[in-house]
């Protein structure tokens, strides 16, 4: 089972990257004039286009760009005319710092949340806890970024408000830097996770087992414990797995809001200099992320379910 | 002469000399306060990417010159009464009708590395954007250098193929940063008031204070942190909530709000940019002067610069010359927004239906809303304007000099005949209005070679007439370029036509504690 669905990430991932390379394609305007702007002369123009090897047919260019990744090589940038490999990978270690440190906070609170609102179902804390969350979900990120900012940076002076980090920080200066950034993710996945985490288990806990053990005489708690969750911890994963693949493209935003030194940044940015194998790289590597996190999610739904193991 | 490179980056460069100074009763100017040493000062600069390089072939936008203005110097620069200062050269003299041009170097500068600066430098750095295979923005201004050699251990020797009497100021552009002879720019070895401590494309550039920096007037806080902050919100941000000393780009929308601070303040560079709607003379309605100039009466440009620009700008008269140039003419009576006159060249011209208006904001910032005010405006006139918005990108590739009437934009330039010679000559590739006027392009040349002030002066006077009576441009406003900073920030001057202090704030400015 795992290794079908292995497979099958493996032809996703491949799927996008045609679409990618598609996509890119179809984008208006050409690299040399947007690296050069509009001090681009005819000249110029044509140079750089023959240094680039735009000249060659798509099909070529897509061909020998999969090959490179595939053997490790993401290629040469365009406009900086450098390996993209090592800034690719000091932005994407930025990115999944950012995205580590959000779940590492969402995750847990949104179980909390999820729990909390399951023990006391219907009373005020459950409603309470419930128009939190749905409030923060309808919030975008970079509406939500900016509330923060007015608040925590200008009003209160707590956080800077913008959230330039190098390698050479301490820790604790890196935590900092990236409060605010931080919060305004989390705000954008806690309520999507809490409430579904809510429904998984009122869900399970309408099941008829839930009434036998209560007929038992077991106590609240340990029937949520030990009877529910682990019948509810399959829907759960997959939200928790959904939302952290969805923090990785969420990050865009909130990167350029923040400037946060991360991938999306640095994809934006390439965006609009046409650096095309940096677009794509990015591209691919936020893909490839989201396709594992979701085929994880699944891993661990067959682990934790039994029967989800066996076709019936 | 080819003058196809020109470059036309925003904020890229300056202009000729003033000849009235508005602006120096300004507060900035006026301050004569002490200097005092020391401090950490943070900038939030945009226009930076991921793709930038120190190598001064490669500046395209604002973060680039301000980063590079820190650590290189110029030869010349500059100053804030739009005057030509020197900087690494000390006097300048030409011969030959102005074809031959001779810079002496200032003596006893040192590079970043100890190595001392020689006419060597000067020549390697200065060839670095010419040749074949050059890409450098400012190529062009050199097209005409027919030979370039140092004649002494501190002269160099600059020939033309054609005079120009105003060379010397086209090497003031930021571009023109000097480093040692053979030295790689992108290790940022430079003679400037900063030494470059660490430089992350996009993200941060750290300098420290260049301790024998040869100009002791300048240099003044201990490090300076250039932080990429592209977003016009963060920069605000930053700067209200005290996590930056200064910003670039203050969005007009918002100008009022930081006026009202007490703790910031907003510097103002006149004569920055020309907001232009060219129209192509070779298709009707610009193919006769009456619709030309019934589409100039029909513009209220006060209502575009109180709108779209918060106040910050100067009205314009379809003159692409800017008010602080020298050249500038001063007698030429202003067109005023008169829908009567708009109407009556708008029948003569026999053009009835509807004029398709391009616009967006690559065009210029607020071309958009600029666009939608003008059909307001000419509809009292009986001109029916239609205006499309179209998108930001490609817009210089598919829109602009392809379709009859757009928006666009031209950052301020060192000269009167850098700006004539790359827009409206018969040659220049970006010729946006098709204006092809053989008259036009004599005198064009004659001025540039023109030794005698008087006689040159009256050229370019006539060369502003043709463009407000016959252009094919509808020129309705100059932009300031608008800049905040802290009001601890000491020492910030008002360079015409460049924002942060002709790029060279860093380096001027002090912190109050």
């Amino acid at each position: 089972m795992v290794l079908v669905r292995l497979f099958y990430g493996v032809l996703v991932v491949l799927a996008v990257s045609v679409l990618i390379f598609a996509g890119v394609q179809l984008l208006p305007g050409n690299a040399a004039t947007a690296i050069l702007g509009q001090s681009a002369t005819p000249d110029a123009i044509r140079e750089l286009n023959l240094q680039l090897g735009l000249d060659k047919p798509a099909a070529s260019r897509y061909l020998s760009w999969l090959f490179g990744v595939l053997h490790g090589d993401f290629g040469t940038s365009f406009s900086t005319r450098e390996a993209i490999s090592g800034p690719l990978f000091t932005r994407l270690g930025n990115t999944l710092f950012l995205a580590g440190c959000t779940a590492a906070i969402a995750v847990p609170l949104a179980l909390i949340i999820g729990f909390i609102s399951v023990r006391y179902h219907g009373s005020v804390i459950d409603a309470f806890l419930n128009a939190i969350t749905r409030a923060t979900v309808a919030l975008p990120e970079f509406f939500s970024g900016y509330l923060l900012i007015l608040i925590f940076a200008i009003t209160l002076a707590w956080a800077p408000s913008n959230s330039s980090i190098s390698p050479d920080m301490p820790l604790a200066a890196k935590l900092s830097a990236i409060s605010l950034p931080c919060a305004t993710l989390v705000l954008a996945i806690l309520g999507h996770m809490s409430n579904m985490t809510r429904a998984a288990l009122i869900a399970a806990q309408s099941s008829a087992y839930v009434d036998t053990a209560l007929l038992k005489g077991l106590s609240p708690s340990r029937i949520l414990w030990r009877h529910v969750l682990p019948n509810a911890i399959g829907p759960i994963i997959n939200v928790v797995a959904i939302n952290l693949a969805y923090l990785m493209v969420g990050v865009v935003i909130v990167e350029n809001v923040f400037v946060y030194p991360g991938l999306g940044q640095y994809m934006v940015d390439s965006i609009s200099k046409r650096d095309i194998p940096v677009m794509q790289d990015c591209a691919l590597l936020l893909a490839g992320i989201y396709i594992l996190l979701n085929l994880l999610a699944d891993v661990m739904a067959l682990v934790a379910n039994p029967r989800l193991r066996h076709n019936r | 002469m080819d003058r196809r490179s020109f470059i036309k980056s925003a904020g890229a460069l300056s202009i000729a000399a003033a000849t009235h100074s508005l602006w120096l009763g300004n507060a900035f100017a006026a301050e004569a306060e002490k200097p005092k040493k020391g401090g950490h000062l943070v900038v939030g600069v945009d226009n930076a990417s991921s793709t930038d390089r120190l190598d001064p072939a490669f500046w395209f936008e604002t973060y680039m010159y301000f980063v590079g203005s820190q650590v290189f110097n110029n030869l010349v620069e500059i100053d804030e009464s739009a005057g030509l200062a020197p900087s690494l050269a000390e006097s300048w003299s030409s011969a030959d009708g102005s074809k031959t041009w001779v810079l002496k170097i200032r003596q006893g500068v040192q590079f970043h590395d100890g190595r001392s600066l020689g006419a060597k430098d000067v020549v390697y750095s200065l060839n670095h954007h010419r040749g074949e295979k050059s890409t450098s923005p400012v190529k062009g201004y050199l097209d005409t250098v027919s030979s370039l050699e140092a004649t002494g251990e501190h002269e160099v020797t600059i020939k033309l193929t054609a005079p120009d009497v105003e060379f010397v100021w086209l090497l003031s552009a930021v571009h023109f940063a000097i480093t040692a002879e053979n030295e790689n720019f992108d290790k940022g070895i430079g003679t400037g008031a900063f030494i470059l401590e660490k430089f992350q494309p996009g993200v941060t550039t750290l300098t420290k204070r260049n301790p024998n920096y040869w100009n002791s007037e300048r240099g003044h806080v201990d490090s300076v942190e250039t932080l990429a902050m592209n977003d016009s919100t963060a920069r605000v941000a930053a700067l209200v909530s005290g996590s930056a000393h200064l910003i670039n780009r203050v969005n007009p929308r918002i100008v009022s709000r930081i006026e009202r601070m007490p703790n910031l303040k907003l510097v103002r560079a006149k004569d920055s940019m020309i907001y232009t709607f060219p129209g192509l003379s070779n298709l009707a309605p610009f193919d006769n002067v009456d619709g030309r100039l019934a589409l100039k009466y029909a513009i209220d440009r006060q209502q575009i610069i109180d709108t779209v620009l918060g106040g910050y700008g100067t009205v314009a008269n379809d003159n692409p010359i800017f008010p602080s140039n020298r050249y500038f003419a001063k007698d030429i009576p202003q067109r005023p927004y008169d829908p009567e006159k708009a109407q009556f060249h708008w029948k003569k011209s026999g053009f009835s239906g509807p004029l398709t208006l391009n616009v967006a904001d690559a065009g210029f910032p607020g071309a958009v809303d600029a666009g939608q005010l003008y059909q307001q405006s000419a509809a009292k006139a009986g001109i029916n304007l239609n205006v499309v918005r179209v998108p930001d990108d490609a817009f210089w590739n598919d829109i602009w000099q392809k379709k009859a009437f757009v928006s666009s934009n031209w950052a301020n330039r060192p000269t009167a005949d850098a700006l004539l010679s790359l827009v409206f000559t018969s040659q220049s590739s970006w010729n946006e209005s098709a204006w092809h006027v053989p008259a036009f392009d004599a005198m064009v040349k004659a001025a540039r070679g023109e030794p005698d002030e008087a006689r040159r002066k009256q050229i370019y006077h006539d060369i502003q007439v043709m463009l407000v009576d016959q252009g094919s441009e509808v020129i309705p406003l100059y932009a300031d370029a608008l800049d905040g900073c802290s009001s601890k920030i000491k020492g910030f001057t008002s360079v015409p036509g460049m924002p942060l202090s002709g790029n060279r704030a860093a380096e001027k400015i002090w912190i109050e504690s």
